[in-house]
Formats: C-alpha cells, sequence, structure tokens
C-alpha cells in the first residue's frame, strides 16, 4: 500500500531534509525550492516546479528542483497554453504520460518541452476548495505513466506545497509538521464550513479565510480543529481589525 | 421477500444512464444514486465515500446533507463498516449496530446515539481496484436486505462508478486520477458555500444546503457550478441566499448567536 511513502509526516520529513541552499532568503519560496528538490529525488520525475497563481492570471514561477525545470515552468507563461496552465484554470490535475503522441491540445508547449527532452508531464493544481493558488509540475524525460505509489506521494506533495503557500500568507514559520494544523487543513468537512463563513465575516476570498484561520489558531495558540468548531457553532467571530 | 421493487429500480437505472451528460455535476450524481438507493431499499439514510490518495475515505454525497449523518461519514475515514468493505472487498451486510461497539468502538455508539440500529456497506470497485464505499443505515435490526436486494445494491454501487468515471475514463488511468480529485474538491467547494450561505443569511449549515439545492433545482442550475460561483464571487448570491433572516427575540445573555 503507498501509504507511508504518501504520508504527510513522511513528504514533510523529505523536505525538511534537502539541505538549505546558503543564498537563499528565509520563507515560503525556499521551503518550496525544497520541496521541489524532495520531489524530483523521491519520485520518478526528472524534475519538478510550482508556479503561484492570483485570481486574475498566472504570477509566475516560484520555485523549482533545477535551473532546466525553471525554465520549463516558464513556458506555460510565455506560450499561454499547457498542462499546468490548463490544470489551473480547469481546477484539475492533467496528467500527461505522453505528451509527444500527436497532442492537439497544446501544440506549441508540446514542441517546446520536447525539445527539451521532457516526454511526460503532470500537473496537480495547489486548492482547498474554491481558493486557487498555483500548480505544482511534475516532469518525466520518459514517456509513462505516474502510477502508484509515486502518483499518491505526488499528490501529497500537492498539499504540502499548498499548506506551504498558506502559511507564507499567514507568516507561519518552520518546518515541523504539526499534526493538528496539517491534519485539518487536509481533511474535516467543518474546516470548509468555516472557511466560507469566515468569508463572509471578514469580506475576504477563499485563500484569505483559510489564512485568516490558520493565523487566528497560531496567534492565540489553539488548535485548529477547537477553532473551527467555535466557528461553526457561533461561539467565535473573527473581526476585521482582528491582528494575524 | 426483497424490499426492491424491480420496475423502480429499472426506472432508476435508466435515470443514471440518463445524467451522463456534456455539463455532468459529479457531486450531484452521487447525490441522485444515494438518494434512490435509500428510496429503493426502504433504508433510513445512504451515503457514499471515495477514497483519496492516501486510501482515506472521503465523504462524497448522501440522500440528505445533514451534520449528523456527515459526522458519521467522518468518522468512517478511520473506522466502521465502509473501512471493513473497502480494505476487504466485499459488502458488510445486515450488521446489527447495537452490538457492534466492540468491532467499531468509536463509530457504532455515534450511529446508536443517531436513531440508526443497522448498517451496510457496498464496495465501489473498478476492475481490480477499489475506490470507495456505498454506506446505507437503517432504524431497525434483522435481515433488511435480502441476496435480491443485495444484489441490486451492488449493481447501483457498480454504475455509480461507471457514472463516476464516464465509460472513456475506464480505458485510461490518469483519467481516474484526475476525476476523482476534482470530485474530492468539488465537494470541498460545497462545504465552503455552505458556510457563505450560512453566515449571509444567519442560518444553520444544513440550511444553508438546503437553500441552495432548492435554488439550483429551480433555476435549473449545476449543483457544484453553481457553488464555485458562490464561493469565488459572494456578490453574485441572489438575495433569497444573502439577506438576513429576521430574528425572534433573542433571550438576554445568550452566547453571540444568530
Amino acid at each position: 500500500m503507498s501509504d507511508a511513502v504518501a504520508s504527510l509526516e513522511h513528504v514533510h520529513a523529505l523536505v525538511a531534509a534537502e539541505s538549505v541552499d546558503p543564498e537563499a532568503v528565509d520563507g515560503t519560496a525556499e521551503r518550496l525550492d525544497r520541496l521541489c528538490r524532495a520531489a524530483a529525488r523521491a519520485l520518478p520525475a526528472s524534475g519538478v516546479g510550482v508556479s503561484l497563481m492570483d485570481p486574475q492570471g498566472f504570477t509566475g514561477v516560484v520555485a523549482s528542483s533545477d535551473a532546466i525545470s525553471a525554465v520549463i515552468e516558464e513556458m506555460q507563461f510565455t506560450l499561454g497554453e499547457g498542462p499546468c496552465h490548463e490544470a489551473h484554470v480547469t481546477r484539475r490535475p492533467v496528467l500527461v504520460p505522453d505528451i509527444g503522441t500527436g497532442h492537439n491540445r497544446w501544440p506549441l508547449y508540446a514542441q517546446a518541452v520536447t525539445a527539451h527532452e521532457i516526454r511526460a508531464v503532470f500537473a496537480f493544481p495547489l486548492q482547498v476548495g474554491a481558493a486557487r493558488l498555483g500548480a505544482l509540475d511534475v516532469y518525466q524525460r520518459q514517456a509513462g505513466p505516474l502510477v502508484n505509489p509515486g502518483l499518491a506521494q505526488a499528490l501529497t506533495f500537492a498539499e504540502v506545497a499548498t499548506g506551504f503557500l498558506i502559511d507564507g500568507q499567514a507568516r507561519l514559520e518552520g518546518d515541523q509538521l504539526d499534526p493538528g494544523l496539517d491534519e485539518a487543513l487536509h481533511g474535516g468537512y467543518q474546516l470548509h464550513q468555516a472557511q466560507g463563513m469566515v468569508m463572509v465575516m471578514l469580506a475576504v476570498d477563499a485563500a484569505e479565510a483559510l489564512v485568516r484561520l490558520r493565523g487566528y489558531a497560531y496567534a492565540n495558540e489553539r488548535r485548529l480543529s477547537e477553532v473551527v468548531q467555535d466557528i461553526v457553532a457561533r461561539r467565535l467571530r473573527l473581526e476585521k481589525d482582528e491582528q494575524r | 421477500m426483497s424490499t426492491v421493487n424491480i420496475g423502480r429500480t429499472a426506472r432508476v437505472f435508466v435515470e443514471m444512464a440518463d445524467t451522463l451528460v456534456d455539463d455532468f455535476d459529479v457531486i450531484e450524481f452521487l447525490q441522485m444514486v444515494t438518494a434512490r438507493t435509500s428510496e429503493l431499499t426502504n433504508v433510513s439514510a445512504c451515503g457514499l465515500l471515495l477514497a483519496d490518495q492516501r486510501g482515506r475515505l472521503q465523504f462524497m454525497a448522501a440522500s440528505e446533507e445533514r451534520a449528523e449523518l456527515l459526522e458519521l461519514f467522518q468518522v468512517q475515514s478511520q473506522e466502521g463498516p465502509c473501512q471493513d468493505c473497502f480494505h476487504a472487498g466485499v459488502p458488510v451486510v445486515n450488521a446489527d449496530l447495537t452490538e457492534a461497539s466492540d468491532r467499531w468502538p468509536l463509530f457504532a455508539p455515534r450511529a446508536v446515539d443517531s436513531g440508526f440500529k443497522s448498517v451496510h456497506a457496498f464496495p465501489l470497485r473498478l476492475r481490480q481496484d477499489l475506490i470507495g464505499a456505498l454506506n446505507l443505515f437503517g432504524t431497525e435490526t434483522g435481515v433488511l436486505l435480502d441476496e435480491t436486494d443485495i444484489t441490486v445494491v451492488q449493481a447501483m454501487a457498480d454504475v455509480a462508478t461507471i457514472g463516476l468515471l464516464q465509460e472513456r475514463a475506464i480505458r485510461h488511468g490518469e483519467v481516474l486520477t484526475e476525476q476523482l480529485q476534482t470530485a474530492l474538491n468539488s465537494r470541498i467547494i460545497i462545504e465552503q458555500a455552505k458556510g457563505v450561505i450560512a453566515q449571509s443569511v444567519g442560518c444553520t449549515v444544513d440550511e444553508a444546503f438546503t437553500l441552495l439545492r432548492d435554488y439550483c433545482r429551480r433555476s435549473q442550475k449545476r449543483l457544484s457550478q453553481t457553488a464555485l460561483d458562490f464561493v469565488t464571487n459572494p456578490s453574485t448570491l441572489p438575495d433569497e441566499l444573502r439577506t438576513p433572516r429576521a430574528r425572534n427575540n433573542p433571550r438576554p445573555g445568550s452566547a453571540r448567536s444568530v
């Protein structure tokens, strides 16, 4: 069973084990770079990239496992097409085990990545319901499907990347996995209900609502799951002037 | 004696086939499956769970969207009849909840507290792979589903799987993952929409779901897309889904609530 390698604990440990680039500035981009490198090492992949996307369109490449992957990751922006672009727009993973087989979906993109010897692309949107943050893209030099346990692990890397992006906006620090915070982020219908409620309370979008929930729990040293229950039960209300 | 009526069963299968259209909404489809299964078998409630990439069963749809039921489905990501049937690949049938607290110490007492006495779970299978479970709750014990009923419910589960993946997808493993991940994310969007409406109107999340569903039916809109539209842009909420209800004499000193 792919449980162990795809577990959040295992993936967090892989990311934490990557050496820190001495010239890198601390922060979300640095954590995501280490995530890309860990993913490229653990998955059957020749490279991994993460792009950040805002509600209006694209922002750009935020992290990659190596220089070539950064170049390939950039292509979706310069060409305005590709599996990564499509994954973001459609909010679905786009898994392309063979980009060379007469793909009419993205003719320019297929041509460009093939020239860089990439044969398979697997794009995973980074999202929590309606909150869209970006995409994690996995590249392979050989054509072929991404199968378990790699597939499950890639999905977990995407979840961890989503968590890093949310944490980054809430200015939470560190790589340590707090089982309470992460478990709540990755499961539990009440969390998502609370997210919707906070959106209306604070007049913010879905991503920001999640950031504010996590930020409130962290700042008040409370478990996120308890804050969530209090919000859904209407025992707690976040105010617009609340400090993060 | 079967609970299931053959004529009604045939009509349900035709209905399911008719829903496999271009603007297919997976959550609506699964809700229909659970609602029809519940009606056909005369059980009290029916729910459907799908496994995420870590093999954890996630709630997708139910014949009724009640917080109490959602809680019973959420517990089953850890233990319960759906876990058992998902791992063994065979149905759990006619299980007596009042005698199951050893077997399911977290799940059984909560289910009994919610008024249920029996439970059944059927695997959702795609050839060799198990992708989820169909869960039925009853308020009585005894042999509630006989051999014919079991065959029909398993057939409903199998048709649900095909409807979920749509025929072309069975040939391409990638589409299975894409479809499942999308379904899981769609469910999250519906919970977010419940929160948006509940906070706007000042009602419970259960009531919010009813408002959303009724609005979609009246305006002939797709549930998942409408939920996404509302969460992405709450200013598009129609009046009936955003106007606070009149409050009736709140008790003095009560917790701040609506």
